[in-house]
């Protein structure tokens, strides 16, 4: 994992004591609110429904020890027992008091880290695939990758004010599990026909109410050339990206408006006068910032056990992942227990989680942006007795990718942009689903629920969505089928007019078993929807609405 | 018939005017107001320096909230209904 340098603890301190100032001038009434608003954005700090909410970076979803102690401790002093992992792989904290905020920057910081650049139209947070390091199917860790982007972008003065939010994506494997098609722009590490490695770059994507996959501008970037290449990107979209409607300004805009080929062009152009330039990444940096990414090792192999305590297997089954070093093994830790609001974790099950990483799990645990978290490198032997700790804690859900781990976003319940409610409908599918017995024959599905159509739940990428809407005071949640994140990504469609909340837990049972019908041998749900189409489905949504 | 809301400033919860010109937590603790004097109070409420953030009228019907944001407004009066919510340690 990454370590600070003593230039990194320094910009996080001058940072917070900025803040802590601006904080003190806002409440004597220095600074109105007009003025605060975009510096405690900037410092993650948001105003929603019932508190301001802080949200927290977690670079590329990396978390250590004593990280987690930290985030449980900050849930315990100055939150009420318990934070909130979100699809961009942070975490959020639903009730600080804003003078207590710069206190827990200070305690971040004592741990590396910060909420630096989690709002605001800048470079927020960039997303790796969860198993990087770890993953069987890797060609490369993504996450020297992310952090060469990190460092490049943080506070980066030429993109501190873009036309919109800008997120990057960085993934390392073959299947593509941190979501390059949906991000502004996505970076796929390949190897070329002589087998060095180099990234895919794609632009445009993005989700909200225009949702667009990237396209691909360029076979094949040379690592060198990485952050000249983003620069040359951003410097098109800064200058023409939209900045006169809040609703065109993504870059997808940008993209769609003036085709990828037009756009790749524009970039090359770009491209051409810098690459040479001051941004060309020397081989010792991107030698040194590799160095803090070890690969464990393991000095004597054990199998994956395949007998133990009643549960065990099952969830072995469904949260180990296969492990690119032999004797260890990758596991999900479910945050979606049936019923519960997914992503959200107490403050002992963090110190859990935290005691476990460093005992079992080379201090380290992610962030998915499935709102679980991984723990990515444990040894064979070692499985059983995390599972143990884990169903004392109530983290052993054995769901992982099944109708019961449902994405959403916090909706109504407590963000000020959303208008209906998104918890309650996860926590009443996910309970129909399990007294239905549905999970496990089901299989491989994905569920995921937005509150608005800004899409922090990814609702067009699941394969089964839910958009709520309002309608003059009412909750009404439109269903979306055939959406995908990943290598098949895919926009869901608008299957019908939307249903009441009480409707919607229902109508996803019954697709669900309309798939168990009509499936062929072995066919997983995206697969059948895509062979028969969403028609297929529409009837078993409506029957009964 | 309107109330005044907003965001406390030190902690962000939620408030409402009060007819002496007070913010409470309380809802039944609100002034209820009408037509152009709902307008001027807002006016007034937004122009003074003080403990509020983003005052805003709300209808209020049966003394509970009401109109069409009238879910908003409850969630805000009563919490989350995800039923996770904790009180502060």
């Amino acid at each position: 994992m990454y370590k600070y340098d003593a230039y990194d603890h320094a910009l996080v301190r001058e940072r917070i004591e900025e803040f802590r100032d601006q904080v003190a001038r806002r409440l004597d009434g220095r600074l109105t609110e007009d003025q605060f608003k975009p510096l405690r954005l900037m410092n993650g700090v948001y105003l929603q429904l019932h508190a301001y909410m802080l949200r927290v970076a977690i670079p590329y979803g990396t978390l250590n020890g004593p990280q987690l102690r930290t985030l449980a401790h900050i849930a315990r002093r100055y939150d009420r027992g318990y934070g909130h992992f979100t699809t961009r792989t942070n975490i959020q904290f639903n009730w600080p008091a804003l003078v207590d905020v710069p206190d827990i920057l200070d305690h971040l910081a004592k741990v590396e880290m910060h909420a630096i650049q989690t709002s605001g139209n800048c470079i927020r947070n960039v997303t790796a695939d969860p198993f990087a390091g770890a993953a069987a199917d890797e060609i490369e860790d993504s996450r020297p990758w992310a952090e060469i982007i990190r460092q490049w972008s943080t506070f980066h003065p030429e993109f501190t004010f873009l036309p919109r939010k800008f997120k990057i994506a960085v993934n390392g494997a073959r299947d593509d599990r941190a979501g390059i098609r949906v991000h502004d722009i996505g970076l796929q590490i390949v190897k070329n026909e002589a087998g060095e490695t180099g990234f895919e770059v794609w632009v445009g994507g993005g989700q909200g109410r225009t949702p667009r996959l990237a396209q691909k501008i360029r076979d094949f970037l040379e690592p060198r050339d990485l952050l000249s290449y983003l620069t040359a990107i951003l410097r098109v979209y800064n200058q023409h990206g939209r900045r006169d409607n809040l609703y065109k300004a993504r870059i997808k805009i940008l993209v769609e408006a003036l085709g990828a080929e037009e756009f790749g062009r524009q970039t090359e152009e770009e491209w051409a006068d810098i690459r040479e330039g001051e941004l060309e990444l020397p081989a010792a940096e991107i030698a040194r910032i590799r160095a803090f990414f070890d690969r464990p090792s393991v000095s004597k192999a054990q199998p994956v056990p395949v007998s133990g305590k009643p549960g065990f297997a099952g969830w072995l089954r469904r949260n180990r992942r296969a492990h690119q070093v032999e004797g260890l093994s990758s596991v999900v830790i479910s945050l979606k227990p049936v019923g519960g609001t997914p992503g959200d974790i107490t403050d002992d099950q963090l110190d859990i989680v935290a005691d476990l990483a460093e005992r079992y799990g080379f201090d380290e645990a992610r962030a998915t942006p499935d709102q679980n978290l991984v723990l990515p490198h444990v040894r064979n032997e070692d499985l059983e007795t995390v599972w143990d700790a884990l169903v004392a804690a109530g983290l052993a859900t054995a769901n992982a990718g099944l109708a019961t781990d449902i994405v959403s976003c916090p909706g109504l319940d407590y963000c000020s942009l959303a208008n209906a409610r998104s918890i309650p409908i996860a926590q009443a599918i996910s309970s129909l689903v399990e007294a239905e017995g549905l999970a496990e024959p089901v299989g491989d599905v994905t569920i995921k629920i937005d509150g608005c159509i800004n899409a922090c739940g990814h609702h067009h990428v699941a394969h089964i969505g839910v958009l709520g809407v309002d309608k003059r005071g009412e909750e009404f949640y439109q269903i979306t089928l055939g959406g995908a994140f990943g290598n098949d990504a895919s926009i869901g469609g608008i299957v019908g007019k939307g249903l009441a909340g009480e409707d919607v837990p229902g109508a996803i049972v019954r697709v669900l078993k309309t798939y168990l019908e009509i499936r062929d041998e072995n066919e997983r749900f995206i697969d059948t929807l895509r062979r028969v189409g969403a028609d297929a489905f529409k009837e078993s949504i409506y029957v009964a609405a | 018939m309107k109330a005044i809301t907003a965001n406390r400033l030190t902690d962000g919860r939620v408030i409402y005017r009060t007819a002496e010109g007070q913010w409470s937590s309380r809802l039944d603790e609100a002034e209820h107001l009408d037509g152009d004097a709902a307008e001027a109070r807002l006016a007034q409420a937004e122009a003074e320096f003080g403990i509020a953030v983003g005052p805003y009228l709300i209808d209020i019907e049966d003394e509970r909230p009401g109109g069409q944001k009238w879910r908003r407004e409850a969630i805000r009066l009563t919490g989350p209904t995800t039923g996770s919510t904790r009180e502060p340690a």
